[in-house]
């Protein structure tokens, strides 16, 4: 049995973020557990720019920001395996993990971070009708096939999905020398960034159908065409307006998916709304000792915001270490509603937290000007107005430890999208 | 020359061919896809149906119940995944208890052990997740559920073992007399043999008619199926049928072997032998009958749907024995459910005609056990470790979403008649089968597939024929 202070499960963004930051809080032992062949994560198939804005002011490409990550894991000493796959973790952090080398490996954690990152919707998930031949691809797939492996997939594409991966495949495969011919969304506006869809289909002249799904696929061995076709306002496909398009290649870019399969067989209580678990304002699920952060727990747009909440998930996980469960204080509970679908965490201890504690969220639709608010029970202590807010980007509003702590007797955090 | 040459390498097929290779008897199964399993035995609910649906005193009813009684053995010999979870007929009106009486009437006629009609509260207790209208049913403890891929490949290794030939991507194109003899006409060329055996499941009344002045029409009827998550493990037990009635004819929800729930099938008769798409209209009555009778099927948590066709004849029976006016030509055509279940018993019954014919000596040779692909899960802990010692891809896990190692991909792909294509590797490992849809594994399994096949990567397939995963190489047309 080998014994570590913190074991993270996943060498991403998250992972690597919350073991740099657990070492400099002073964890002594940590072992970061990779599944695949080298640390990085996606980011190693993320080979467009775009990537660091927030945390080093300039645009970096995936593999880029991981390698920064990367090099600070190794000048901490941080210690890591890769092609390593962690098969369980227990209640009381022990944790089974194999690999080639090693065989079956049990550790035992005084703390675990979970950072296994999230997985995408698969056709089946999205009950495409039509046959199921060669040609259909999720995005991250065929992201990984191009930029990890030199393989084109296919030549003539349809995209189903208007996701960031959806759009910035979009670009790829046109600049491998694919036709892209049209991206098709099921709701009325895109679930992704917007200057991806300037970036990645307008400078390019790939058309962007909105309120349009795939209701066929054709070809028996490998694709050969798709039907679009438009939908009403709850999402069925309009009969007569189907088009045809000959493709020999379908890709899905129709939202991701925490991977929480360890953390439910663990117990971790997970949230309908995100599939990810439900954590206080130190990151910490219901289960003690084990935090959450970066996609594992939700699904973010800007690996920034992932490091940023992988470096509070290791700080936090390194008190636990040296301190135990801090005492004291009450757990508030932040309902989202009238807009608002979920906030991470969803409890937060005023007298616990940090002096600022930026929650984040999405909403469930797109808004225009309208505000975003929080209420300390009936007291409205935030009044934010915005031109627009969509569900592709995620939103944030920042508590101060001062202001909870000064309403007395609070029971309940509020946030909401509040029409103008 | 050959003694038998078989159409079709899907589960009769292949049952018959291995239940041919208890004779002295040279055969060879000739088969139009790349692997065995690609028509109807691939796209069905895997139940091992308890006999009480097909007519009393029909081929049919015979062959189920005796397929039925030999299955458990019959998984032990060849190492497939069975289990008898018990079946359930579902009457959810008063005023249908008739026709659950009548179905428990045929049961026992057709030689259906154990049955007995329950009410409402042991139902609840077999299964809390029974619909509400749920009033009583027909409970058949000798139901069970099979991993169809299971046991047509076993079925198809343990022959193969015994000395059958396998020729894939051999279409039959048609049939000339040579004296006593037969040549079948391939696009692969002809082949000589003394007897044919025709299971070609949807096509077996093309080959039949080039045969034969009676002509038999076989519909592809096909199935949609949706397939859940393994997180709905323990939804329900037991396989949930509903009672035919006024609402018609329901759809069943049962556990497969390996812990997903399965939800179907519909029943569309078409035209195209090759029609295996899922239609908008088909899933749709899928999600609304499913959830007749059970409470909150967990429909959301759907990972892929599929549809299958089955070889329904006319007569709704099935079709065994050598054609009136074709000496040496043998039907085994309109294999629809129960087909799979009976397929032991289809497979004893071609062997038994074609012994008669030829007058075969037993073969000495003959091994009736085979084992499967080593899942490692089985293992203890300290077993599992020392075979990691041992071959280390059994300590890479390749497919996360099934936990399948690369040791138990590169044992499906170099045993006899293995994978050739990602569905192959599917198929015999459920690498790519789960949560993800390959989504995480393919790229990797394909790296295999190429390394062990000592071919390029671009080479591999998803199923075979025109089936390519990959078009090209990056910028390789600008």
């Amino acid at each position: 049995m080998l014994n570590y202070d913190i074991v993270i499960a996943g060498g991403g963004p998250a992972g690597l973020a919350a073991a740099i930051s657990a070492k400099r809080n002073g964890a002594q032992s940590i072992l970061v557990i990779e599944r695949d062949k080298e640390l990085g994560g996606i980011l190693n198939q993320c080979i467009h720019n775009g990537f660091g804005l927030h945390t080093f002011q300039e645009e970096l490409t995936g593999p880029e920001y991981a390698e920064r990550f990367i090099r600070q894991l190794l000048e901490e000493k941080i210690e890591y395996k890769l092609n390593t796959m962690v098969l369980d973790i227990s209640e009381e952090k022990k944790i089974t993990a194999m690999n080639r080398e090693e065989g079956i490996l049990e550790i035992q954690a005084k703390a675990v971070i979970l950072a296994m990152g999230c997985r995408e919707r698969s056709r089946g998930a999205l009950n495409i009708p039509g046959y199921r031949p060669a040609g259909i691809y999720s995005a991250g797939t065929a992201q990984r096939l191009v930029n990890m492996e030199g393989y084109l997939p296919g030549r003539e594409v349809v995209i189903l999905g208007s996701g960031d991966i959806g759009l910035i495949m979009a670009r790829r495969m046109t600049l491998e020398g694919a036709k892209v011919k049209v991206v098709a969304e099921l709701l009325p506006y895109s679930g992704g960034l917007k200057r991806n869809i300037v970036q990645c289909l307008d400078d390019f002249g790939i058309p962007l159908k909105l309120s349009h799904t795939v209701v066929d696929i054709d070809g028996k061995e490998r694709v050969k065409g798709i039907t679009l076709a438009q939908v009403d306002e709850n999402r069925r496909p309009i009969p007569g307006t189907e088009e045809h398009y000959t493709c020999d290649t379908l890709l899905l870019s129709c939202g991701l998916i925490p991977e929480n399969e360890i953390s439910r067989a663990l117990g971790v209580e997970i949230s309908p709304v995100t599939s990810g678990p439900l954590v206080n304002e130190c990151l910490e699920t219901n289960v003690e000792g084990v935090f959450a952060c970066g996609n594992v727990l939700h699904v973010h747009d800007l690996v920034d915001f992932v490091s940023q909440e992988a470096t509070a998930a290791g700080k936090h996980a390194a008190e636990y270490v040296l301190h135990g469960k801090a005492k004291g204080g009450k757990d508030i509970p932040i309902q989202a509603v009238e807009g608002a679908r979920y906030t991470v965490p969803k409890t937060i201890n005023p007298e616990r937290m940090d002096e600022k504690h930026t929650v984040r969220f999405r909403v469930g639709d797109v808004y225009k000007n309208c505000f975003v608010s929080v209420y300390l029970d009936n007291e409205r202590i935030i009044h934010k107005k915005r031109p627009v807010v969509a569900p592709g980007e995620m939103e944030e509003v920042v508590l101060t430890k001062e202001q909870l702590m000064s309403h007395s007797g609070l029971s309940q955090i509020t946030v909401k999208i509040e029409e103008a | 020359m050959y003694d038998v040459v078989i159409i079709g390498a899907g589960v009769s097929g292949s049952a018959s061919a291995r239940e041919l290779s208890r004779y002295r008897l040279k055969v060879c199964v000739v088969e139009k896809e790349e692997d065995v399993c690609c028509g109807t035995s691939k796209a069905n609910s895997g139940i091992v149906h308890a006999g009480f649906d097909a007519p009393s005193g029909s081929l049919m009813a015979k062959l189920n119940v005796e397929g039925n009684q030999r299955m458990e053995a019959l998984s032990k010999e060849l190492d497939f995944h069975f289990k008898k979870n018990g079946s359930l007929v579902v009457c959810l009106q008063e005023e249908e208890m008739p026709n659950l009486q009548a179905l428990y009437e045929r049961g026992v006629a057709n030689g259906v052990k154990d049955l007995r009609i329950i009410g409402r509260e042991e139902l609840v207790q077999l299964e809390p997740n029974i619909s509400d209208e749920a009033v009583a049913a027909l409970y058949a403890p000798t139901g069970g559920i099979v991993c169809p891929f299971g046991m047509n490949i076993a079925f198809a290794e343990n022959a193969a073992a015994n000395g059958v030939e396998f020729q894939f991507d051999t279409e039959v194109t048609g049939f000339e007399k040579k004296g006593e003899n037969w040549i079948v006409k391939t696009n692969q060329g002809n082949i000589e043999t003394r007897y044919i055996v025709n299971a070609a499941g949807v096509y077996a009344d093309v080959f039949h008619n080039m045969v034969s002045e009676k002509k038999i029409h076989i519909t592809p009827r096909r199935g949609d199926y949706c397939l859940l998550d393994r997180a709905t493990e323990g939804f329900v037990t037991h396989t949930i049928f509903q009672l035919p009635g006024k609402q018609g004819k329901g759809v069943l929800v049962s556990p497969t072997v390996h812990g997903n729930t399965l939800v179907g099938p519909t029943a569309i008769d078409i035209d195209n032998k090759e029609g295996t798409n899922t239609t908008q209209e088909g899933i749709d009555e899928l999600i609304r009958k499913g959830g007749a009778t059970v409470k909150d099927l967990p429909i959301r948590q759907v990972i892929t749907s599929f549809a299958g066709l089955r070889a329904h004849e006319e007569g709704h029976e099935f079709i065994i024995g050598e054609v009136e006016g074709a000496k040496g030509f043998i039907d085994c055509a309109g294999i629809e459910s129960p087909g799979l279940t009976s397929a032991p018993a289809i497979g004893r019954m071609i062997a038994d005609i074609v012994k008669d014919l030829t007058k075969a000596e037993p073969n000495p040779d003959f091994v009736g056990t085979r084992k499967g692909i080593l899942n490692p899960k089985t293992l203890k802990k300290e077993e599992r470790a020392a075979l990691i010692k041992e071959k280390p891809e059994y300590g890479n896990i390749i497919c996360r979403c099934e936990m399948i190692s690369e040791g138990e991909i590169m044992d499906a792909i170099n045993r006899p008649l293995g994978a050739k294509s990602l569905d192959g590797v599917k198929r015999r490992t459920r690498a790519g089968m789960g949560r993800c849809q390959a989504g995480f594994c393919s790229p990797r399994t394909i790296e295999i597939l190429a390394r062990e096949r000592g071919v390029e990567a671009s080479e591999i397939t998803k199923s075979g024929g025109n089936s390519k995963i990959i078009a090209g190489i990056n910028k390789d047309s600008i």
